[in-house]
């Protein structure tokens, strides 16, 4: 009971009236990042570390104020995914294809507010997992080698076609263009620049959020104006509908929060995955044990749950390894990571032991923000559902500022504008193509990691291909992989093999 | 212009009274480019410095710090050598990442005499080290083992091939007496900590990265440090490891960080920060920032730095052709 007991010294500290201040204001600011196109928890936490140096915050404060951020952009990105079809931030992409159809439905409230209860039970549980397992779950980071890494890049690749239920051809497509893009700028295994044609701008390879934010945001912003210029009405006004779902609905989807908490915490948990990884798994499993009916990507409140309860526990599953171990497990735990050293403390296997005070006091200070979240976003989800009721006139052009806005302020650089222009002229014309977005992402986002774990194993093992089926776990995770995604496209119907055939093709 | 004839006045006013009390230049607004995003090291250099400054009194009011991203500090160095070479209130903030780039021309069409070197604020010495359960227990045993079998030991590190924790490996093994330094394997990873931690779960035999990454696992006793790859012991917990001088390697890799400053840049203005940050430097505050962040002792400044950067540069081109990165 040392743990509860020291859960409990946390607590006294984060209980004071400053840091519960810091808290509630990270995470108003904080749900208002994630939901803005743009800004992500990375770059949150990564804007906020100089108000809190120059506040003269003293470490626990600090950390308390930018985690209060980390989780409240958390929950934030499902808004903007939800009412307008842009995801607020990376991990909440998967949410738009659920949420989206549900608002145009007339049920935007009922997204909302399980969509802010799986988020709450995610992040609440994988607190959880963080106070009792951390020990033990850094043994499982440490079975992760480069081998295994790869193999569930490879399942999470395997699982890309049924994405896109319409057409795999097109899904299949816009995977390989999105691995075209991942491939962009140095190659960390061999130090020479890919397609950067000696630009200085393309070096760094070009940057996920700027894909996210053109290809979502902008190309709505297109999709738009050609309406307006070809003299189109405006959209008809939807239904706000609901802004409590009924216990029965709750019910529906607790399954579904319960197998995303599940994965998406394991992948938080695993340094080299992540959130993203973690809500795009939840979806698919989700949509694998539960979705026969076809009902997943035409607004299924349980493609809403597993995501989102995904992406909230693999927030609080990267703490594991960054705490335990001093290794970030995403970007945002990279930032924070940053922030610690910056405060003397060095982060490490002794970070426990030497600064229990930080630990715990953190802890605590997740599970109040979390419960404030909570209790900001229900009441909230009254107040966003207005948002729908904004006319696109006015809707669209603040869209266009804040991504424009949002992407110069992180970097600085006019040259990410335009790529970002160039990502919303290629979102435009792929919509009208009908070819879906998120392969695209996924693609630039778990191509490069697939990509380089490969060459690791290779290096290692000086190219013995063997060396891939080493180790029981990555031979267990193929066999899922197979068996659980691949082998049914083959044997249950026989209309869509060709297009599995090309995926394997192009994701190599 | 208004502002040179201030600086002659500036300048006879010195000559004529009190050399070296007063400056010949007194910066206005300043600034500091940190060419990444906000929360990485260089961004950490502006920062840490420009409260520094100001704390001292060197500078009036405070250092802006701009983010300009891109090119791993490439956009940044076109940037000052474009369109801002004449600016005398900006520096920017360096490291060996920069002098690797520089060498290694990976930013098109620039050399490190288009800017100012102004001075170095501290150094991270690199280590290289193994897991605990590891029998190797000293360097030369460790290469020596590579000699004998090269596809036996793997170094992780937290920079891409051809990046400094490479470059650290290859200095050493060239010390080593290795001919062939592309023999020695070597995998990139996402920073140093994710490095030691494939170090711990067993995929790779040996770590190279910068003493303060390694900080944390070798207080829980988790990694073995065989060398310190720095000129003499250094204080305090990492006393206790020999440096790869002492084992008959005389290797050195110093992970520095200090400022640039523009080509076009006043003398005045120069010896002005090149004063300030000597000040800096020997102040106890910064003594604190450097002993908080695991920052070694580095103390250059002006031609003596500007040297440095050269020696470190030319040595960098001679690895980097040696493993075929550039021709």
């Amino acid at each position: 009971m040392d743990t509860l007991h020291a859960l409990g010294d946390g607590f006294l500290v984060a209980l004071s009236f400053q840091n519960l201040a810091l808290a509630a204001l990270g995470c108003f600011l904080g749900t208002i990042i994630g939901a803005l196109p743009g800004l992500g928890p990375s770059n949150g936490v990564a804007i906020l570390i100089p108000l809190a140096f120059s506040l003269g915050l003293p470490a626990t404060p600090a950390l308390i104020l930018l985690t209060s951020v980390y989780y409240g952009a958390m929950y934030g990105g499902r808004i903007s995914s939800i009412l307008i079809n842009i995801p607020g931030d990376e991990p909440a992409m998967m949410t738009c294809l659920d949420g989206y159809p549900m608002a145009q439905a007339g049920k935007a409230g009922e997204a909302l507010a399980i969509s802010g209860i799986a988020s709450f039970v995610g992040a609440f549980f994988a607190t959880w997992g963080l106070v009792f397992l951390a020990p033990q779950l850094v043994k499982v980071a440490l079975l992760f080698g480069p081998a295994e890494y790869f193999a569930l890049f490879a399942l999470a690749f395997a699982t890309i076609g049924g994405v896109a239920a319409r057409n795999q051809i097109k899904a299949a497509f816009a995977t390989g263009i999105g691995l075209l893009i991942a491939m962009v700028g140095v190659d960390l295994q061999t130090g020479v620049a890919r397609f950067s044609f000696n630009n200085i701008h393309l070096y760094d390879g070009i940057d996920f959020l700027v894909a996210i934010v053109g290809l979502f945001a902008l190309s709505e912003v297109f999709v738009f104006l050609e309406h307006r210029a070809g003299g189109g009405v405006d959209a008809t006004k939807v239904p706000l509908g609901r802004s409590m779902p009924s216990a029965k609905m709750l019910g529906h989807v607790t399954p579904a929060v319960t197998r995303g908490t599940i994965v998406g915490f394991l992948a938080g948990v695993l340094p080299g995955a992540g959130a993203s990884l973690g809500s795009f798994l939840a979806y698919m499993l989700e949509k694998k044990v539960s979705g026969r009916k076809g009902t997943f990507g035409a607004g299924d409140p349980r493609g809403v749950a597993a995501p989102e309860a995904g992406n909230n526990a693999a927030a609080g599953g990267a703490l594991v390894p960054m705490l335990a171990l001093g290794v970030p497990g995403s970007g945002t735990t990279a930032v924070l990571l940053s922030l610690l050293l910056a405060l003397n403390i060095t982060p490490g296997p002794l970070l426990f032991q030497k600064h229990p005070d930080v630990v715990w006091g953190l802890i605590a200070a997740l599970f109040i923000a979390n419960i404030m979240l909570l209790a900001l976003n229900l009441p909230l989800v009254k107040i966003f559902v207005r948002v729908l009721q904004v006319p696109s006139r006015y809707l669209m052009p603040t869209v266009a500022m804040v991504s424009f806005v949002g992407i110069y302020g992180i970097s600085g650089s006019s040259f990410d504008l335009l790529v970002m222009v160039g990502f919303g002229i290629m979102g435009w014309l792929f919509r009208k193509m009908d070819i879906p977005l998120v392969p695209v992402i996924l693609g630039v986002l778990l191509g490069k990691l697939m990509e380089t774990n490969l060459r690791r194993e290779l290096t290692i093992s000086d190219g013995n291909w063997g060396a891939l089926l080493d180790s029981p776990l990555s031979i267990a995770i193929w066999t899922c992989a197979i068996l659980g995604f691949v082998l049914p496209l083959f044997i249950g119907r026989f209309i869509r093999p060709a297009a599995v055939n090309n995926e394997a093709l192009d994701s190599d | 212009m208004k502002f040179s004839t201030f600086c002659k006045a500036a300048l006879a006013c010195a000559l004529l009274a009190l050399p070296g009390t007063a400056h010949a230049f007194d910066p206005g607004s300043t600034e500091c480019i940190a060419p990444a995003n906000p929360g990485g090291g260089w961004d950490f250099t502006c920062r840490q410095v420009g409260k520094t400054l100001q704390d001292l009194g060197l500078i009036s009011g405070t250092m802006q710090v701009t983010n300009l991203t891109g090119g791993s500090g490439g956009v940044a160095y076109a940037e000052v050598t474009g369109k801002r070479n004449k600016d005398n209130n900006l520096i920017v903030a360096a490291s060996s990442a920069t002098s690797t780039r520089l060498a290694q021309g990976a930013f098109p069409g620039a050399n490190m005499d288009q800017v100012r070197w102004i001075a170095s604020v501290g150094a991270d010495y690199g280590v290289i080290a193994v897991s605990k359960n590891s029998p190797i227990s000293t360097l030369p045993e460790l290469f020596d083992k590579i000699k004998a079998d090269p596809g036996s030991i793997a170094f992780a590190g937290g920079s891409a091939v051809g990046g400094w924790d490479h470059l650290k490996v290859l200095i050493a093994a060239r010390k080593a007496g290795f001919k062939d330094v592309r023999k020695v394997k070597y995998v990139a990873f996402e920073g140093g900590g994710e490095a030691i931690t494939q170090l711990l779960a067993g995929s790779v035999q040996a770590f190279s990265g910068d003493a303060s990454e390694a900080k944390g696992f070798v207080d829980s006793g988790d990694i073995k440090v065989l060398a310190v790859l720095a000129p003499e012991r250094m204080p305090g917990d990492f006393a206790k490891f020999p440096t790869a001088r002492e084992q008959g390697i005389d290797a050195i890799g110093a992970n520095w960080r200090g400022f640039y400053g523009p080509g076009g840049m006043s003398d005045e203005a120069y010896k002005f920060w090149e004063e300030s940050i000597a000040k800096l430097y020997n102040s106890p505050e910064w003594k604190k920032v450097m002993e908080t962040n695991g920052l070694a002792p580095l103390d250059l400044q002006g031609a003596k730095f500007e040297a440095f950067v050269k020696d470190s540069i030319t040595d960098i081109q001679g690895l980097s052709r040696e493993i075929g990165l550039i021709k």
